[in-house]
């Protein structure tokens, strides 16, 4: 099955991006939105993490929370897809199932 | 409705702190009356739901832990513990409760429906479930 | 497609609720079905009639009922969370002896089964929560 993982933690909170990249397989699509998109940024601790993520999932991340946490777009890690609300609805039609971690 | 969707309870919070575990429970329980193929994950803080000898009198909140052990009759037949959540928090299987599982028709019967597996088990069954519910 | 959407945090407190809103809200406008939003754990507090926001805040209560108005959507929220945090519509009130009631116009309170049976009825189910 294709699956949407959705994390919404920021990664220096919980666990949430650690876990759901855990027990993710490849092909995944993962969407960070609220806080997880603190996940997204350059220059964070959690980068490198993102960038091997990417080699066999594909990431993502809601423009409209990076926009109202004050994160432009070219602060985002080369290779993250941002989407609005209306691509978070398409991720969900494209993908089999949507696990949620919290 | 007689499509029969297989279903998971991803639990990674501990029970007492928030109310997440306990009214996850209730989830299940409903659930079981609608004949689906029902497992429960337990990974990060959620295997501390599955620990024994809560004693929650003095906090005054409900012990729900004897609810976990009645799954089995809910027709709930996998409860699955990621090992290394349980291994990070100094905990063996010895530590968590065993909830038994009969079928009443076959009369097949398991001791322990609790079962301790690895990550690349717990990613496959999360793959193949078609609803997975998180709390 | 056809969608069933759980929010388990109350408004304002946590962002689950606008999250879900804005969701539902993007689905509907492309055309595709929401069969049920349910509400459950604090995402009950979502249905308050109560609720009072600044005037320069946005209401979180109203805009649940307003989507519900302009797309008939079926906003339910559970019996049992919502026992426990006290929000109240005609028949609970009758049943527990409450002097009142506060439920929202467009919520209906119901069982766990309903987010069981759109489980089972959707093509996906999507969580927000904490």
């Amino acid at each position: 099955m294709s699956d949407l993982y959705t994390i919404n933690k920021s990664p220096f909170e919980k666990n949430s991006l650690d876990s759901a990249l855990k027990f993710s397989k490849a092909g995944t699509a993962v969407l960070l939105y609220e806080d997880a998109v603190y996940a997204a940024v350059k220059g964070t601790a959690v980068e490198e993490q993102i960038k091997a993520a990417m080699g066999d999932k594909k990431v993502y991340a809601l423009g409209p929370d990076l926009a109202a946490r004050g994160i432009a777009e070219d602060r985002v890690i080369d290779g993250v897809e941002l989407v609005d609300y209306t691509g978070f609805v398409d991720l969900v039609e494209a993908n089999d199932k949507v696990q949620a971690w919290v | 409705m007689s499509e029969v969707k297989k279903f998971m309870y991803l639990n990674r919070r501990a029970p007492y702190g928030t109310i997440y575990a306990w009214e996850s429970l209730e989830v299940v329980l409903i659930g079981a009356a609608f004949d689906q193929q029902v497992s429960l994950m337990f990974v990060d803080d959620g295997v501390y739901q599955l620990v024994k000898g809560s004693k929650p009198a003095d906090i005054e909140m409900k012990n729900f832990t004897p609810t976990y052990r009645t799954l089995g009759d809910y027709g709930v037949r996998h409860m699955f513990v990621d090992k290394a959540s349980l291994e990070a928090r100094g905990l063996t299987q010895d530590d968590l409760i065993e909830v038994e599982w009969e079928d009443w028709e076959t009369e097949e019967e398991v001791d322990n429906i609790v079962e301790v597996i690895d990550a690349d088990k717990v990613v496959e069954l999360l793959d193949e479930s078609d609803v997975v519910f998180s709390f | 497609m056809k969608l069933a959407v759980q929010v388990n945090e109350g408004p304002y407190q946590h962002q689950a609720s606008d999250s879900a809103y804005m969701f539902t809200k993007a689905a509907l406008e492309k055309g595709h079905e929401v069969f049920r939003v349910f509400f459950y754990h604090d995402g009950v507090n979502n249905g308050t009639r109560m609720t009072t926001p600044p005037q320069d805040d946005r209401h979180v209560v109203n805009r649940w009922v307003e989507l519900a108005e302009k797309y008939d959507l079926d906003l339910v929220i559970c019996v049992a969370a919502a026992q426990r945090r006290g929000i109240v519509d005609e028949g609970e009130a009758e049943r527990n002896g409450k002097d009142g009631t506060n439920i929202a116009d467009k919520f209906r309170i119901s069982g766990l089964g309903q987010l069981i049976e759109a489980a089972i009825q959707c093509d996906r189910t999507v969580v927000f929560g904490d």
